[in-house]
């Protein structure tokens, strides 16, 4: 069962044929949650749990495969990444991750995965067809964040005591320049133009927003809402419309997601949501955004046109993150 | 295996810095106080290197953020018998170290800090809890990031109040520290609106803490220590000098909880604290000292990193630029406890969140939800601004 399983999950990343992963409008949301030890999966026409997923230790960092037939998600204190075929909804398969795997990205083609390996400074990159550890980078202190420009030539790592985000040259997989930004980063997002990169800093209370070419803080998004004291504020997760219009920012403690206009880099409403709101992703039409709720065990999702909440679906313990089906 | 032989294959990913000019040097001293204090609970006992080996990770975190910055740290420990001049170590060390981080008694840390205050030396007070030296005594060439009694108190405070413990039985040993932490304790019970029943009074008659047969005595002094007193819901013992209090857990006469000094403790860190990425730091930790971290190791670790996060800020290893930066109002400094610490302009104590830990797991995080404040919820703890006797000079 296991071998053939992981043939599939083999040939389906060699073979890159486009499969339709789900039908147009119902798609698939999978959410990582911390405590529970599980994957909640979740359909968006019914915007219900359709089944709850048994991972490894600590699960976080989740992601689909570019094909859409596997999700990946990073069992931190098990110190792999567990593969979960979309179709079965069943683990069939590790990837060989550094210690303690919190966040990952891959490339464009879906072939190299780079991974945050929060307890020894590093980033190790994984040829995902070999399923082989390919070496490590050496960053800051924790890193955390992790993103790729639109053009495949730069990651983008944050170190969460160092307080940097670190431009690697994915070619050279060499640092080429390290940007100072507020305290504790934890979340890289590009512009899809690439014309600007934006970390959110979970305890400096801020976005900074990064010319990539200059590699310099050109401006810095703020958040201030009323009632609320300014260190429950504490930006994470972070999600772009692909006109890149507006940012969308996970409030963490705030229990709000701040929707940024990207022009003016200012705040245009605050959505309030369930509590300690972490990572968020949206549906491939872009019609919703669904966030999640570590402290309330739950998703929301929110209508992104009318930018208001429209709905909570309970799952697991501690959601954490996620991803859908593209 | 062959994960490493690929690897080492592969690719040699270190990542190297292109700067060439020599690295700028920001040297840090420690200075201690020689030998150990003898605790009741054995595995409470503190390591040889309590303190310092915070300081080693705190320099190692730096250093790591320093290869980006071409900034090199440096660390200089020094430890004094009680009969040695702690000036002169402290001078030594003020030699080749702009930054010193102190676990010093209250009087030779001012004796330290007016000695040094014209070189520009900039001081952490990491281990004495003492409030005269945020007070009256306090100094503006020291830093403090160890918590205060009062600040302890209240966190402790806080969380009993919420339980709805409101009745206690204070118990205070009869060393000078004891009664400061009484003094702590009663001004807590007055603000959060709890009530002390009764006091009394553990004489220390200047007993061994080890003995082969110590739990039969104790078994039955512990009871009858603590009987006939009025109906109250916690018993609150104040024992730094950790002559009694360890005692107290399980053998009261009536069936109630302690805190305070043993049962549940305020502290500024705890072995067991896991939350908001803390495990990453105990694994380091742990990898690098062999052994678990403690709360001076903590207070230690934090000033060793506040140094690093000014000192990256202003891009700079200058005293001044540093000092200035450190006591400005940009500063903040993430620390593991979920929020951003910040220091007190009025006094240069650091604003902590308080731990609450029973010896096993972390029970509670202090400020309590529901005690408010105009600046911020941290200054619920401790002496606040209008309430401050400290005019820094």
């Amino acid at each position: 069962m296991k071998t053939w399983m992981l043939r599939v999950w083999r040939v389906g990343l060699l073979s890159g044929l486009a499969l339709a992963a789900a039908p147009a409008h119902a798609f698939i949301a999978y959410v990582s949650n911390e405590k529970g030890n599980t994957v909640s999966v979740i359909d968006t026409e019914s915007w219900t749990v359709t089944k709850t997923i048994k991972v490894g230790q600590r699960p976080r960092g989740i992601e689909f495969t570019r094909d859409g037939k596997f999700v990946m998600v990073a069992v931190g204190d098990d110190d792999t990444i567990q593969v979960i075929d979309a179709k079965t909804q069943a683990v069939v398969d590790t990837l060989p991750s550094g210690p303690d795997p919190e966040l990952f990205t891959q490339d464009a083609a879906g072939k190299v995965l780079y991974v945050a390996n929060e307890n020894d400074n590093t980033v190790t990159v994984i040829d995902l067809e070999k399923r082989a550890r390919l070496g490590d980078i050496q960053v800051g202190v924790e890193p955390e964040g992790m993103t790729i420009s639109p053009d495949g030539k730069t990651l983008i790592n944050t170190s969460e005591t160092t307080n940097m985000a670190h431009f690697i040259d994915t070619s050279s997989r060499q640092i080429v320049a390290n940007v100072l930004v507020d305290a504790r980063p934890r979340f890289a997002e590009f512009k899809h133009d690439a014309s600007e990169l934006w970390i959110s800093s979970e305890i400096g209370g801020t976005v900074s927003v990064i010319d990539p070419v200059k590699h310099e803080v050109i401006g810095k998004v703020t958040f201030e809402i009323p009632g609320l004291r300014r260190e429950a504020i504490q930006p994470v997760g972070i999600g772009m419309t692909k006109d890149d219009k507006t940012a969308f920012v996970a409030l963490g403690p705030a229990n709000r997601i701040a929707v940024v206009d990207t022009a003016t880099r200012k705040v245009t409403k605050y959505l309030l949501v369930g509590q300690r709101v972490w990572h968020m992703a949206f549906t491939p039409n872009e019609k919703y955004l669904l966030t999640t709720n570590g402290v309330s065990n739950d998703v929301s999702v929110i209508d992104v046109g009318a930018q208001k909440v429209i709905k909570t679906i309970q799952v697991g313990e501690l959601p954490w993150g996620i991803t859908i089906a593209p | 295996m062959i994960r490493w032989l690929a690897g080492l294959i592969g690719f040699g990913l270190v990542a190297t810095q292109a700067c060439a000019a020599d690295p700028v040097t920001i040297g840090v001293g420690y200075l201690g106080v020689a030998g150990t204090r003898s605790t009741l609970s054995l595995v409470e006992q503190p390591a040889e290197n309590d303190g310092v080996a915070g300081a080693k990770l705190a320099i190692e975190d730096n250093n790591t953020t320093g290869k980006f910055l071409n900034q090199r740290f440096t660390l200089e420990e020094r430890r004094i018998k009680e009969s040695e001049d702690p000036v002169q170590a402290a001078t030594a060390l003020a030699e080749h170290n702009s930054f010193i981080v102190t676990d010093l008694p209250p009087d030779a840390l001012l004796k330290v800090a007016d000695a040094l205050r014209d070189r520009g030396t900039l001081l952490f007070n990491a281990g004495a809890i003492d409030e005269r030296l945020r007070e009256a005594d306090c100094r503006a060439n020291v830093i403090h990031t160890a918590p205060t009694r009062s600040m302890l108190a209240d966190a402790l405070g806080q969380y009993l109040v919420w339980k709805q413990w409101k009745r206690w039985l204070l118990v205070v040993g009869s060393h000078d520290e004891d009664k400061l932490f009484a003094d702590a304790l009663r001004r807590t019970a007055t603000r959060f609106g709890a009530k002390i029943v009764q006091e009394r009074t553990f004489e220390d008659k200047g007993g061994a803490r080890r003995s082969d047969s110590g739990v039969t005595l104790i078994q039955r002094q512990m009871p009858v220590f603590t009987q006939q007193a009025p109906a109250y819901d916690v018993l609150v013992a104040a024992d730094e000098s950790e002559v009694f209090g360890a005692y107290l857990p399980y053998r009261t006469w009536d069936p109630r909880p302690v805190a305070g000094s043993a049962g549940l403790v305020p502290r500024s860190w705890d072995a067991a604290q896991d939350q908001w990425g803390a495990i990453q730091m105990q694994n380091r930790f742990i990898k690098l000292n062999s052994r678990r971290m403690t709360a001076l190791d903590m207070q230690v670790w934090t000033a060793v990193r506040m140094i690093g996060e000014a000192t990256s800020r202003t891009n700079s290893g200058d005293i001044r630029k540093v000092t200035d930066f450190i006591k400005g109002p940009d500063f903040s400094i993430a620390a593991f406890k979920g929020t951003r610490l910040t220091v007190r302009d009025w006094n240069l104590q650091l604003r902590q969140p308080i731990l609450l830990v029973d010896g096993r797991m972390v029970v509670s995080v202090s400020p309590q939800e529901g005690f408010l404040h105009q600046v911020s919820e941290l200054d619920t703890l401790g002496y606040d601004r209008p309430e401050s006797k400290c005019k820094l000079k």
